[in-house]
């Protein structure tokens, strides 16, 4: 009997009893739909999560205090160890080989003025001269402040996008003087558009020399002693493969910098990699999660196709019988209804597929939460129903393959 | 010389059930039924006539004895074997019709190709076939009639129609009347006379004895055995 014919007669089959089919493909839809959504759902937070990471700047090392080991800010006595201090950069910067960049980040919160429009609560990011760099930020128009600047604490401020429209409009503000707080800086650049990395929206900030926030907006008791104190300092390397050489040699400098020896030394150093693998670690739990919310609906399903054949061959016994009469093989026979059972799962699957689709969709407008339909997950999906329906459906197709043409030909 | 033989059979023996139960259902029958014989096979309700039948239609094995179908020994093959060996030499015609529901009559006709190997035939001539075949049993106005929209007598036309449509060597017929008026049992017999002028073999129950004396011999069995055989002298 030749494939198509064979599909012919599956087809009729199925759709003599069309919501009998539809009942029995539920189990497939549902666990297929439920594969593709969830799926979609975590390769889309994923997929930001990678973006959020890789927009902080590629190869990158996060050198950051460690208080919970030196105690309390406050309680630091002078001279005893604890904390970055921002002197710390520039002896990273000069003294580590295979480093590209070194920024130092400290923030405040300000009242911005130009002319007549004021703007609460904008956040002041003070930095060094190397944070376009490390951070992969582009600008729009103007300059970033230089190294001299940022040692001269000299006043002047580069807008992120959106503040520079909202403070300005359409006029240029590059030499305009704005008033941030009590002081007053002169605008000498605006940096292109970045958007919302992890949670925090570059371009409504206010770029600034780190000493300028050090000077005017905070009081470090023991900035006179040790130097103003500094919560995290950004390194970027320029060869990833020297990173962990590059890693040991910051910690024995800020060993002896601190005065400690390697094992208590009072920072942390995490690398990009140590994030992405951290986050990789979780989504795969989720995913095997997943993976047993699949099977077991699958599962159902397959159980659902085997009934209904069961009842099917039942039913069609008499027919079976017509057909060996007439010359129909064994195998002829298992053939038809193995590729009914497969019929019902792939039509299952493809329905699923689509409740996936729209479900997927559904999500990302109804929610904040990105959905990525991965062709992968479809494939995945679509496999196992035709699987699924191979394996549940083998043990009614050979029921029926077994019956003898006399018996089948009396049933009534 | 000696015609060949389409059908040959020795000691054929079909045993049901065992100790108390068992039923030796046909009991050492041979027989020799030759090309463009017309047989016709009579004895009483449970006397083997059914059993043979299957058993010469190769849809069951005999339990012991030998049975040559067109010179190929089908006495011990599998359930494949006899698949094949039913659609290339046999067509069979059931009491009962035995139609696909919901099948057209020329869907019905057509049914027995899509399982034959050695005839694989197109879509397009195998309708051809069928609609001649159809027209041959004075059908051809209900082509497209399902089973339910057709008559007992039309129903067992088509049945024959399909039984013929892969130019088998023989024709089984167990009981083709049985179920039917006489006007349409006529029509029946008319059609399966037509097939033997034409030198079609026919092995065929009955238990009229009017149906049975157009044929060129009459089998009787009783209780399995042959009872005695009657040379109609045609
Ligand atoms: N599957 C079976 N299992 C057990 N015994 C059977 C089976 N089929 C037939 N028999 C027995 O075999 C004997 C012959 O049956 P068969 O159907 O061949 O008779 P028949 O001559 O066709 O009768 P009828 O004229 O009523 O159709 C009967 O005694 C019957 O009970
Ligand atoms: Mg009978």
């Amino acid at each position: 009997m030749n494939p198509i014919e064979i599909l012919r007669v599956s087809w009729e089959a199925i759709g003599r009893n069309k919501i009998r089919s539809i009942l029995t493909m539920l189990g497939i839809i549902i666990g297929v739909a439920a594969v593709i959504i969830m799926v979609a759902i975590s390769a889309g937070t994923e997929a930001t999560i990678q973006e959020n990471i890789t927009g902080l700047g590629s190869n990158l090392i996060f050198v950051s205090s460690n208080f919970s080991r030196s105690g309390p800010p406050g309680m630091m006595m002078a001279g005893s160890s604890g904390g970055l201090v921002f002197d710390d950069a520039a002896a990273i910067a000069e003294e580590v080989d295979g480093v590209s960049a070194v920024v130092v980040e400290q923030t405040s919160s300000q009242t911005v003025k130009a002319g007549k429009t004021s703007l609460e609560e904008i956040s002041i990011q003070g930095t060094t001269s190397g944070f376009p760099a490390v951070r992969d930020m582009k600008m729009a128009t103007g300059r970033y402040f230089n190294e001299k600047e940022v040692d001269q604490k000299t006043k002047v401020a580069v807008l992120g996008s959106t503040l520079a429209e909202e403070l300005f409009g359409a006029a240029n503000p590059i030499g305009q003087v704005i008033s941030v707080g009590s002081i007053k800086l002169t605008v000498i650049g605006v940096l292109a558009e970045k958007g919302t990395v992890g949670e925090i929206d570059y371009d409504s900030r206010l770029y600034t020399p780190i000493t300028v926030i050090f000077e005017k907006f905070i009081d470090s008791p023991f900035a006179r002693i040790r130097g103003d104190s500094v919560r995290m300092i950004y390194v970027k390397v320029s060869d990833t493969e020297a990173i962990d050489h590059i890693i040991l040699q910051i910690k024995l400098l800020l060993a002896k910098r601190h005065e400690t020896t390697l094992n208590d030394l009072d920072v942390t150093i995490t690398t990009q990699q140590d994030v992405i693998t951290a986050q990789g670690s979780t989504t795969s739990a989720f995913r095997s999660l997943l993976g047993w919310v699949a099977g077991v609906s699958l599962l159902v399903g397959g159980i659902g196709i085997m009934n209904i054949m069961l009842v099917s061959v039942t039913e069609r016994t008499r027919e079976i019988g017509i057909r060996q009469a007439v010359g129909a093989t064994p195998s002829d026979i298992l053939l038809q209804f193995l590729t009914e059972a497969l019929l019902l799962s792939v039509v299952g699957g493809i329905l699923g597929m689509l409740v996936g689709f729209g479900g997927s969709w559904i999500f990302s407008q109804a929610s904040a939460m990105r959905t990525v339909v991965s062709p992968a997950s479809i494939l995945l999906a679509f496999g196992s129903a035709a699987v699924v329906g191979v394996f549940f459906g083998f043990y009614p197709a050979s029921k029926a393959a077994q019956l003898e043409p006399i018996e089948a030909l009396r049933y009534e | 010389m000696e015609r060949r033989a389409v059908i040959e059979t020795r000691d054929l023996s079909k045993v049901y059930g065992a100790g108390d139960t068992r039923v030796a259902a046909v009991d050492g029958i041979s027989i020799r039924i030759e090309r463009g014989e017309f047989i016709a096979v009579m004895g009483p309700s449970g006397s083997g006539k059914s059993t043979l039948m299957y058993i010469l239609g190769c849809l069951a094995t005999p339990s012991s004895g030998k049975y040559f179908l067109d010179g190929e020994d089908a006495s011990n093959m599998n359930r494949r074997e006899l698949a094949f060996i039913r659609s290339r030499k046999i067509g069979f015609i059931f009491q009962s019709y035995n139609l696909l529901a919901r099948t057209t009559a020329l869907r019905n006709v057509t049914l027995p190709l899509l399982y034959n190997r050695s005839l694989r035939s197109e879509a397009k001539t195998s309708d051809t076939k069928a609609r001649r075949l159809l027209e041959l049993v004075g059908l051809g106005d209900r082509l497209h009639h399902e089973p339910h929209e057709l008559s007992g007598g039309q129903q067992q036309r088509v049945a024959i129609a399909r039984a013929l449509i892969n130019d088998p060597v023989m024709i089984i017929a167990d009981e083709p009347t049985g179920n039917l008026d006489s006007h349409s049992g006529e029509e029946v017999m008319r059609i399966l006379q037509d097939l033997h002028r034409k030198e079609v073999t026919i092995v065929m129950v009955t238990h009229n004895p009017r149906i049975a004396s157009e044929a060129t011999r009459s089998i009787h069995l009783s209780d399995g055995r042959i009872a005695d055989i009657v040379q109609n002298g045609k």
